[in-house]
């Protein structure tokens, strides 16, 4: 029996050897870690995967199928324009409230349903982070993607709406896709971060659907910001669903451009993007510990 | 030397175990009634001096200083009990979890089987599966599109692959998913046990697949409870106890290695320090024994001679009602069957403080050929508590040295099964003649 011996660091078997380089080098992650996105791109077909089984079995087994995507937000529509438009009277910014609050609700749907998935994807996939390495990341981010499928079904909603009030959008609806990915900036950045926190800290479960209430109502979804006098509307796009929102009502509805606004919180989106990813790298490593 | 596949440096894993102060605690409630009862602790501290203080967090070291390299091609098995750090070993290797200290080098594309079936999703057909779980292990699309009828076709479930795998049995899903695994073509292949699945004419099947894949050229690292598996598939082996290495050679001889010294599982397992003892509040282990009929401790019984099992215990509070009970598996984690204490004299009734044995006897021509691992573990009863439950913690061959008198008779090839009875036949004859023609 023999019991190998490794040389020591800096013989001359080492050197020869350490001629060729290594795939991967496991060692104690310290401080902080690169953010590795290219790592994510390489297992883009994994992410592909993922988005695929989310959307394929999200539905699974309901008799509406689908429609499931389109019922909430309608339905959610219909009461507020009921209990805001016609009871409270609030101001929608000269277009139908019906309307204006749809226009709200499609990106604050994708934004809550999104960030709750997000938020609960690592710790439902204990068993995968237990038993198989690839970059954890892909796991929120793919049940971030899946939200897009319901936010386009929802999206033809919308459109039929602005058919039926006969509302023909300006040349700022091109600016619609920025907007979108700045839902998903922030949305991803707010996920990251509940995702990471919830693999150790299981309140974030129960916080989560608080969060997202009281989230809506601190964002213009039922009234507009132009409640606010400035300098306080430049400073609501803290929240950067303020901004998004504000920018998807001017984009289809020509309502007031969000402005300022919109800077305040694009930085912000970017800011929370980058300390989740910053944070999630920092913890993934005792994910399989911890989960 | 051949070029490496897998070099690792002194690598080793520290776990927080225990509850106490700076132990992990799941929620921000737990931590938060954690510092709010301080005060109360720390004044029952004071009016009780015998209290004992709670028991700090402590660490245990999973693996502990493991250094070995692997070449290209090598097919290596890792052998060791329960607990020595096999497991903690391959998730390591496969990036699923970092190590405190060391580090590994790998050259190569790996791909892990630590389980298979990895995120099937019930609600999904066979071949939406098929291509999900692919991914998950590392496959590209257009591999697994390549591969997929090969795939069907050596899981045998063409006639199913459409419908959804909730609706599959139990081995159909194992085919399907060992079918997945075995297909991969990573440079590296990590596999923990996962042959001890399925039937018998499957766990062949898989077999011969790994040899398959060893005699391409491919790096495997193989962890089993089997020696026999172990000796086949593998040229060499590594010995893991306590986290650490203990030996690495050919791999026959450090699978007698394990079987046959104490690094393996031994046929007596004592602790005489009452405070390193398993145990709770009620029971403290001390001792198992595999003993002969005479009481002579024994490593191999004859397959035909009785054993037993002597368990010894402390019972430091009065009043509680004791079961304490064995579950024996076979060395491929089969379970054979769980032996409950039945003794009239102690059954159903308080037991006050003190050292007691239990013990069990067996009869011979019982069991089948092979090693026996006995879990031993104690409940106390209504309200059902867990005192101890210790996996693995003895083990002993049964051997069959004679034929002619046993169950196998005169057959000497080889005879599966978990038990091997010495049953009556009978048989009744009818001379041709006196058959009678209705």
């Amino acid at each position: 029996m023999a019991i190998l011996d490794t040389p020591p660091v800096g013989s001359s078997t080492q050197l020869a050897q350490d001629l060729r380089v290594p795939t991967v080098v496991i060692q104690p992650a310290r401080g902080w870690q690169a953010l590795q996105l290219g790592e994510l791109w390489r297992y883009r077909e994994l992410l592909y995967f993922l988005i695929w089984r989310d959307v394929k079995v999200r539905y699974k087994q309901t008799q509406l199928g689908i429609a499931w995507a389109l019922i909430p937000p309608f339905v959610t529509m219909l009461v507020f324009s009921v209990i805001f438009g016609n009871l409270a009277k609030i101001d929608s910014d000269g277009v139908p409230y019906p309307i204006f609050s749809f226009a709200g609700l499609l990106p604050w749907q994708l934004f809550a349903l999104a960030l709750t998935s997000a938020a609960n994807s690592l710790v439902n996939s204990a068993n995968l982070l237990r038993k198989v390495y690839f970059p954890r990341l892909t796991i929120p981010v793919a049940s971030v993607l899946a939200g897009l499928v319901d936010f386009g079904l929802s999206f033809l909603v919308l459109l039929g709406m602005m058919a039926y009030y006969r509302i023909i959008p300006t040349l700022a609806i091109l600016l619609l896709p920025v907007f979108t990915l700045l839902t998903l900036v922030t949305v991803m950045g707010v996920g990251l971060w509940l995702a990471a926190l919830n693999v150790q800290y299981r309140d974030i479960r129960y916080i989560v659907p608080f969060l997202t209430q009281i989230w809506m109502f601190a964002t213009p979804v039922v009234y507009p910001s132009s409640l606010f006098p400035e300098p306080w509307r430049t400073l609501s796009g803290l929240n950067p669903m303020a901004g998004v929102i504000e920018g998807f009502r001017w984009a289809l509805l020509g309502t007031d451009p969000p402005g300022a606004m919109i800077l305040v919180s694009s930085t912000v989106a970017i800011i929370v993007l980058l300390t989740g990813l910053i944070y999630f790298r920092r913890v993934e490593q005792t994910f399989a510990d911890v989960v | 030397m051949s070029d490496i596949a897998i070099r690792a440096q002194h690598l080793a894993k520290e776990y927080q175990i225990g509850m106490g102060p700076g132990a992990e605690y799941g929620t921000l409630r737990d931590q938060l009634a954690h510092a709010f009862a301080a005060p109360i602790r720390a004044l029952r501290r004071a009016n009780k001096t015998h209290t004992p203080a709670p028991k700090r967090s402590s660490t245990h070291w999973a693996l502990n200083d493991i250094s070995f390299e692997i070449g290209m091609g090598e097919v290596v098995g890792i052998i060791g009990r329960n607990g020595a750090g096999k497991s903690t070993l391959l998730k390591l290797l496969s990036r699923i979890t970092e190590p405190t200290r060391g580090k590994a080098e790998i050259y190569g594309r790996v791909a892990s089987l630590l389980e298979v079936g990895t995120g099937f999703h019930p609600e999904l057909t066979g071949r939406e599966n098929t291509f999900l779980n692919g991914a998950i292990l590392g496959m590209s699309r257009v591999e697994i599109a390549r591969k997929f009828d090969e795939i069907v076709a050596f899981a045998g479930i063409e006639k199913f692959i459409d419908t959804p795998v909730k609706f599959y049995s139990s081995g159909m899903y194992l085919r399907l998913a060992f079918a997945v695994a075995a297909h991969l073509e990573p440079e590296i292949l990590i596999v923990d046990e996962v042959l001890a699945v399925g039937d018998t004419g499957f766990q062949k099947k898989c077999i011969s697949k790994m040899e398959d894949v060893g005699q391409q050229g491919r790096t495997v690292l193989f962890v089993s409870h089997s020696m026999p598996t172990i000796t086949r598939l593998c040229e060499r082996a590594i010995l893991l106890d306590d986290g650490r290495v203990v030996a690495d050679g050919p791999a026959h001889k450090i699978a007698n290695t394990y079987l046959n010294s104490g690094v393996g599982v031994a046929s007596v397992r004592e602790w005489r320090d009452p405070a390193q003892a398993p145990g709770a509040e009620i029971a403290r282990l001390r001792a198992v024994r595999v003993l002969t009929e005479d009481g002579e401790p024994v490593e191999a019984v004859d397959i035909r001679h009785p054993v037993k099992i002597a368990t010894t215990f402390d019972v430091t509070q009065p009043g509680a009602i004791l079961l304490p009970h064995h579950m024996l598996t076979n060395e491929e984690g089969m379970q054979i069957c769980a032996l409950h204490d039945l003794d009239p004299q102690w059954r159903k009734r308080p037991r006050p403080v003190g050292q007691y044995t239990s013990t069990v006897s067996i009869p011979g021509n019982l069991f089948a050929e092979g090693t026996i691992y006995v879990s031993t573990s104690l409940i106390t009863l209504a309200p059902d508590i867990v005192q101890f439950d210790v996996p693995d913690v003895v083990a002993f061959q049964v051997i069959e040295k004679s034929v002619g008198d046993t169950a196998r008779g005169d057959w000497t090839g080889s005879m599966p099964g978990l038990i091997r009875p010495l049953l009556p036949w009978t048989t009744t004859f009818t001379p041709i003649d006196q058959i009678l023609i209705p």
